[in-house]
């Protein structure tokens, strides 16, 4: 029993020292966040002889951080929920609907998946719809990319929902409208959460939509503007970490927040498929 | 009850107009300018038949290579996270003390933008980074080196990184296929006497093998679209060593080589969607079994 125990607690040890791969990285990214540019002058563990928050205000300000992050918000949270809601929609006709033809459509949404975007050719695209350089374009553009996984989600759960709902709401005259915005989607809210997270997260870490179609950096999301100051500063280690910190918090914030969400998504993601 | 009038395909509308308009027409656009040598130095666009492809499929061309490049490393991260990830997930799906919080730490690189992760790793992995002074304080100095920047490292590096990132998403993705093995099969064999091997062997490989298949064929498609992390850490040097196709197709683009660019991206195209269409017929079959 003792030898067991014993046994236990060096595989955790093991398993900890593994977690130190990721953690170590991280750590050292903070800790350079907060040195003098000398210091800084490579990432190391060392701990910075003071704390200079004032990193952070300098970096905001170089980098034009906060009208990135509203950018960011704006394309993220605007993109997931448009996404969101053409997904939810044709995923539950998808689902109760299995005609051949919409066997069809669910395989040709599925392509996206997987296959990538060209984007050389969105660029064209875009130029004839009018949507180069626009928040629209970027919003319009995030959105489709998340499709294909949020109706991948849907359609799974729809198939838990019971169909006497529906019969029972359109027995009592309810179009289909209401019946699905009225009472199907208030109860796909787990998936609906898990596909906001996932879509916004995908967003906000789009990096070759603004790479490609965004010149203005007017418009750059925070990633964008992260690659641009690096571009610009690649000796300054402790603005580049400061910058870089600020523009994962959020998403860092969302994942523990929604960590249940998002691993369970992922898994019913792929492992139903 | 009438299931067309219900479930209207009004619904599918909106879902279809984004989709086919910023998925599938920029592909089938790309599909025709492939066959053209638009570019930015002359504003005809001129039809040359299957020249691009003829390019890209010629033994020794740079492009070729990025096919060979990214063939390797989609191969080495293919193996490399499959692998970690399965034996990360086996010891975190037996009872140890904190795995939650293991999982949730495991797990963190996947939630953060390549790109960031590329930048990240440059500095760790640059000549005076923490990775080489790591080397340098557990004794093995002597194998300190710039990484990225020598030929005979930089896509291992890159490999590396990569599956640095997606070990926990791996593990993640083969936990839900442990979890979903009964544990009166382990009970049953241990009864029997069947050792750990055994038992790995016999029962949790075999029970595990969709996931695996997954797993697999997802890690393939990631790999083969590879971009923002390559595109960070090393942007396809020294030299074209770790030039994977995305960081090819971005190079023709920002040449001015246009046509040529969404050639080789309907070449990347081509490739995953005949798996994803593989992996749909598999899977579809698997159910009706």
């Amino acid at each position: 029993m003792k030898r067991q125990r014993r046994f236990a607690l060096l595989k955790t040890a093991v398993a900890w020292l593994l977690a130190a791969i990721v953690l170590v990285p991280l750590c050292a990214l903070v800790l350079t966040s907060f040195k003098t540019k000398p210091e800084a002058a490579t990432m190391s563990l060392a701990l910075p002889r003071e704390f200079l928050f004032s990193n952070y205000l300098e970096a905001i300000q170089r980098g034009g951080l906060i009208r990135a992050f509203f950018n960011s918000v704006l394309i993220s949270t605007t993109s997931a929920v448009l996404g969101i809601v053409c997904s939810a929609m044709g995923a539950f006709v998808l689902a109760r609907h299995r005609s051949p033809i919409n066997r069809v459509i669910y395989t040709y949404v599925f392509l996206g998946l997987i296959a990538p975007l060209n984007y050389v050719a969105t660029i064209r695209v875009f130029q004839v719809l009018g949507l180069m350089n626009s928040y629209l374009g970027m919003i319009l553009l995030d959105a489709a990319l998340g499709i294909p996984f949020a109706v991948f989600v849907y359609t799974g759960f729809v198939a838990s929902v019971p169909r006497e709902l529906d019969e029972a709401a359109v027995v009592d005259g309810a179009s289909p409208a209401t019946m699905f915005f009225g009472i199907i989607f208030p109860l796909l809210k787990p998936v609906t959460v898990t596909a906001f997270v996932l879509n916004f997260m995908g967003a906000w870490n789009d990096f070759m939509s603004p790479l490609y179609l965004l010149n203005s950096s007017k418009l750059w999301p925070m990633v964008m503007s992260v690659y641009n100051f690096f571009g610009m500063h690649f000796n300054e280690w402790n603005m580049i970490s400061a910058v870089i910190v600020m523009s994962t918090l959020p998403i860092l914030i969302l994942y523990i927040a929604g960590q249940r969400y998002v691993v369970s998504g992922m898994t019913s993601g792929a492992v139903k498929l | 009850m009438n299931a067309r009038k219900v479930y209207s395909p009004a619904f599918l509308v909106p879902m279809l107009i984004l989709y086919t308009a910023l998925f599938i027409v920029p592909t089938l656009v790309g599909f025709g300018y492939s066959f053209t040598n638009w570019n930015s130095m002359s504003d005809v666009v001129k039809w040359v038949g299957l020249k691009n492809y003829r390019e890209i499929f010629s033994p020794g061309s740079n492009y070729a290579q990025s096919l060979i490049t990214t063939f390797w490393f989609t191969l080495s991260t293919v193996i490399f996270k499959g692998a970690l990830g399965l034996a990360l997930a086996l010891m975190l799906h037996e009872n140890i003390k904190s795995k939650d919080a293991l999982r949730g730490v495991f797990f963190l690189p996947n939630t953060l933008s390549p790109l960031i992760i590329g930048i990240l790793f440059a500095s760790i992995l640059a000549p005076k980074g923490v990775f080489n002074d790591f080397l340098r304080f557990i004794g093995l100095g002597w194998l300190a080196k710039g990484w990225l920047t020598r030929p005979d490292t930089a896509l291992g590096a890159v490999v590396s990184v990569e599956c640095w990132r997606m070990i926990g998403w791996n593990m993640v993705m083969l936990l839900a296929g442990l979890q979903s093995i009964p544990k009166d099969y382990f009970e049953a064999s241990s009864i029997d006497g069947a050792s750990w091997w055994g038992q790995f062997r016999h029962i949790t490989l075999p029970c595990l093998a969709p996931s695996l298949t997954i797993v697999t064929v997802l890690n393939t498609i990631h790999g083969i679209k590879s971009f923002d992390i390559v595109f960070a850490l090393t942007g396809g040097g020294p030299g074209a060593v770790t030039e994977v196709i995305n960081v090819l197709v971005f190079r023709e683009f920002s040449m001015g080589r246009y046509g040529m660019s969404t050639a080789l991206g309907i070449v990347l195209f081509a490739v995953t969607a005949v798996i994803a269409l593989f992996i749909k017929r598999t899977m579809s079959g698997g159910e009706e079994a």
